[in-house]
């Protein structure tokens, strides 16, 4: 571990209970995140990056339970710490938006109110010094009239507006590290582009670093240095973001860069049936065993149906889990 | 196969569909115009990408083409027929024009087996003969890749992606010249998106039907369709073929929102505008983009709205300026 | 689709073994078949065998819940009993049911001045107290049992109704629904073959409590003299003759009194258990 890492998870295990019955829901995910980075976590339903997220900030509930693994935050092991420590944590140094603003703000109370509690709860200010520090912190969102803006209750809002709430509330203690939990996902595309350039320019401001989960590669492309890949609970390639999608190492990562109807695509090469992946994405009751690819997989094998497959170093610095990658 | 001599399939004149909120009572009344005088025009094997935010009015507009929501003007002639007049028989609309719903978990009745939400509408069709029924499901199935033995099963049964064949099956059971597909891909896992995408393309070819697309992905829209529409605010304000619209956008919308994409072999997350799509209730005076747009000038700020205009062949704009603001900026 | 997920606590075992089902299923179906074999059970006549020189006996060999101030047995009476009780609170909840639905899912599915007018209807109906209503119809009609089954079963729907025009609502806006429409559907197949088969679940819960409620206005209208007249024998009535007994012969009340209990707690029962089975979440459970 190196002087700027800030996150490092390293093999950690979640189980979901189903009935009396554990199943793997993550399984030997390891990664970390540099300060002032920003690291991708991309797959589909299932695949166990929400989980994964949730897991680092702390929030695991029954059925899902961490079975195993730590989750070093500079060095101090989250697993093993009391929950008023986690509690003090969570929003001074890690924070998390989510996809859906409107069920993660108080429908109650308004805006300005949710974020002054930030600096309240965290910082020790009064509420007098927290409502002027939360205007402030609503400006930074580009929020524009944000003294008027703070009275606004949350259903009052858009869903672009909401979600710049959020990350004014997650950012208003400035914290080291933010989880990004789809947060553009139920927003229209000329939104998105604006609260993705937010994140990228406050976090290279304040130095956080910026751990984005999504499903849209094309996001994680380009928000991210580095991207992770998860398919069925594991982590089955990371890379930096260039060489994912130019070099894809995992026939999983090579399957959806070449299924996905890419803009420009049938401008540049003419119009070409996608490629498919066969077969559907395993439910957690239902993970294969051997490499969890491997009903999918055109390249499978014997080898691939027993035994799943162990890191492969990349010389790019990144790995894949994969007995025939490349 | 584009062939532009073949007729068109169905025809939308002025299309316009209101709502009104508010109370009578208290005189607060307003009008949201949710489709504002919409023309189209659909080939026999042409797919027609609809394309546009929330607010726009696409959503309205395939709703209306089903016969789900009542216009306030204009007609819809479906080969040939007004089906927009409130008299129109459902059954006949049926065997003209199905539809594809976007959430594969919400449009299939959970109490009926696959091969009664199959046969019953052959049935109601006036089709009675047991084999013909067993025959035609069987067909329906084999087109979308299933096997007839899943027909006995319930929809919780299945999963996401097999939920939305069956869906596209009971779609082409009454063998429709068109389709709408809303977002037919959205809810989908991604890797098993190419799966319908390959499918409902390779029907379109054999089957020689013609759709509709909505969709909010513009890599889906610019993979399927022939022809591009882009709605704003209950107007269509930019229509070309597919290739046009995606490397020669001339509205100044159409511009953002292709280059809002973010392109994962490109650099940048994609150059925003400002502000959000503002209430469809407060229309703006002249061109309702105005309020957003880099290139607005006085002229766009003043009544009356722009018209479409043919500025290449094939190729409309809603914009006064849109050929000052050339190309390649 | 998630799988569902349970504890361990012992409620939760209960629930797994749906006990509440058994138990209510059973007794219920008991306390029917009690009453369709009554006279193959029961050991007297009801109504005729009525010898003064038996009257007030306590429980004994020969009359198993001892005899009223008439000398009738208790016993045969509460088994046919059970038959106006039971054909009270099925057939007018069955009235009920119907009447609400139909209302319901009309009102829902169509909405506009229909819905004005079955909502401004029923909030009429929840503003009078059912009972009092039944009551009033009960003085106008000659008291019997179709003059029961028609003041219960014509005052007691609103709730139905409110229940199937929400549940209506929210099956209206899913995609099927829709799909059916676009298939050339027409409305009235709709609600009946899309819409009626996926709100039942509800509908059948509350009807079964339903009945357990009716079971009690049978008895309570009969008590007070306005539902099945004596001497033909209902729990109801038997309480009421019982009244200046109670000290003396205190089985006269309880017997009547115990058949109610059981028979209301049987529906309630049942009626939570069909509530496990038929609730939605657990219904989604992936084997």
């Amino acid at each position: 571990m190196t002087d700027d890492t800030l996150l490092s998870v390293e093999g950690l295990c979640i189980d979901l209970m189903i009935g009396d019955r554990p199943h793997s829901a993550v399984t030997d995910v390891s990664f970390s995140i540099r300060r002032g980075e920003t690291f991708g976590l991309v797959g589909e339903s299932g695949c166990g990056k929400s989980v994964t997220s949730l897991a680092v900030i702390g929030l695991l509930k029954h059925p899902l339970i961490r079975a195993g693994g730590r989750i070093l935050l500079d060095g101090e092991d989250l697993t093993t710490v009391s929950a008023s420590r986690m509690r003090a944590l969570r929003g001074a140094r890690i924070a998390m938006i989510f996809q859906e603003p409107m069920t993660a703000l108080n429908p109650l109370s308004p805006i300005g109110r949710q974020i002054a509690e930030m600096f309240v709860l965290h910082k020790g200010a009064t509420w007098h010094e927290a409502d002027r520090l939360a205007v402030k912190a609503l400006g930074n969102v580009r929020v524009p009239a944000p003294e008027r803006r703070v009275k606004d209750y949350p259903h009052q809002l858009s869903g672009g507006m909401r979600q710049r709430v959020m990350i004014a509330i997650a950012l208003a203690c400035d914290p080291d590290l933010l989880l990004a939990d789809e947060p553009t996902t139920a927003l229209d595309v000329t939104v998105q582009a604006e609260i993705l350039e937010l994140i990228r320019d406050l976090s290279s401001a304040r130095g956080t670093a910026v751990m984005m989960i999504s499903h849209d590669l094309g996001l994680i492309a380009n928000m991210c240095a580095r991207v992770g890949v998860m398919y069925a609970g594991r982590l089955v390639e990371q890379q930096e973001a260039d060489s994912v999608f130019r070099n894809p190492q995992h026939p999983y990562t090579q399957g959806l860069i070449a299924s996905l109807p890419l803009l420009g695509a049938r401008a540049r090469h003419g119009r070409k049936a996608l490629n498919e992946i066969r077969g559907v994405v395993p439910a957690v009751a239902d993970f294969p065993k051997g490499c969890r690819f491997n009903p999918r997989c055109e390249r499978s094998t014997d080898l691939c149906v027993e035994t799943d497959p162990d890191r492969t170093w990349l010389e790019s610095g990144g790995f894949v889990r994969c007995h025939h990658h490349g | 196969m584009d062939d532009q001599h073949s007729p068109a399939v169905l025809r939308v004149e002025d299309l316009n569909v209101k709502f009104t909120l508010g109370s009578a009572l208290f005189g607060s009344r307003r009008t949201v115009h949710a489709v504002n005088g919409v023309d189209l025009e659909l080939r026999s094997g042409e797919c027609l990408g609809l394309v546009g935010e929330s607010g726009c009015g696409k959503s309205t507009l395939a709703l209306s083409l089903m016969g789900l929501q009542l216009p306030t003007g204009g007609r819809i002639i479906l080969d040939g027929e007004d089906i927009s007049a409130p008299g129109v028989d459902r059954r006949k609309r049926a065997r003209m024009a199905q539809i594809v719903f976007q959430d594969p978990y919400s449009s299939l009745n959970p109490r009926q087996s696959v091969w009664r939400t199959l046969a019953a509408p052959l049935r109601l069709h006036g089709i009675t003969d047991k084999d013909e029924i067993r025959d035609r499901v069987t067909e329906a199935l084999g087109r979308v890749g299933l096997r007839p033995e899943l027909a006995d099963r319930y929809p919780h049964e299945f999963s996401g992606g097999q939920r939305q064949r069956i869906g596209i099956a009971r779609a082409l059971i009454l063998e429709p010249k068109i389709m709408v597909l809303d977002e037919p891909v959205s809810a989908l896992d991604v890797s098993i998106r190419a799966q319908i995408i390959n499918l409902l393309l390779e029907m379109k070819e054999t089957l020689g039907l013609a759709y509709v697309m909505i969709s909010h992905d513009l890599g889906v829209v610019e993979h399927m369709s022939d022809r591009v529409a882009v709605m704003y605010l209950g107007r269509i304000v930019e229509s070309a073929d597919w290739k046009a619209i995606f490397t020669e956008p001339r509205h100044p919308y159409t511009r953002a929102l292709i280059s809002a994409i973010p392109d994962p072999f490109g650099k940048g997350i994609g150059t925003k505008i400002g502000g959000e799509v503002p209430n469809p209730i407060d229309l703006p005076t002249g061109c309702s983009f105005h309020p957003r747009c880099p290139h607005a000038a006085d002229a766009c700020r003043q009544p009356p709205v722009p018209e479409l205009e043919e500025i290449d062949e094939g190729h409309f704009v809603r914009c006064i300026r849109a050929r000052e603001i050339g190309q390649g900026e | 689709m998630p799988s569902s997920i349970q504890g361990l606590s012992t409620i939760r075992i209960l629930s797994q073994y749906h006990a509440n089902l058994w138990i209510g299923g059973i007794l219920f179906a008991l306390i029917v078949l009690a009453g369709v074999f009554a006279p193959w059970l029961a050991h007297t006549d009801p109504v005729m065998d009525a010898d003064l020189m038996n009257s007030g006996l306590p429980p004994g060999h020969d009359f198993w819940f001892g005899t009223d101030d008439q000398g009738r047995d208790i016993y045969s009476r509460v088994l046919y009993g059970a038959r106006v009780s039971l054909t009270v609170g099925i057939g007018s909840q069955l009235i009920n049911t119907v009447i609400g639905v139909a209302l319901g899912l009309s009102a829902g599915y169509w909405g506009g001045w229909w819905d004005d007018f079955i909502n401004g209807l029923t909030n009429m109906m929840l503003a009078i107290p059912s009972l009092v209503f039944a009551l009033a119809i009960m003085a106008i009609l000659s008291p019997g049992l179709t003059s029961l089954l028609i003041a219960l079963g014509l005052t007691n729907w609103s709730f139905t109704c409110r229940l199937s025009r929400a549940s209506t609502l929210s099956v209206k806006s899913q995609g099927y629904v829709q799909a059916a429409k676009v298939l050339g559907y027409s409305d009235l197949r709709i609600m009946a073959t899309q819409i009626l088969p996926n709100i039942l679940g509800p509908i059948v819960i509350i009807a079964t409590l339903g009945m357990g409620g009716a079971v009690l206005a049978e008895a309570a209208l009969s008590f007070l003299g306005l539902g099945i007249k004596p001497p033909f024998p209902s729990w109801g009535s038997m309480l009421s003759d019982a009244r200046e007994q109670m000290m003396l012969a205190p089985w006269i009340s309880i017997f009547p009194g115990l058949a109610i209990f059981a028979t209301v707690l049987s529906l309630n029962l049942l009626g939570d258990g069909l509530r496990d089975i038929l609730d939605p979440q657990s219904r989604t459970r992936r084997t």
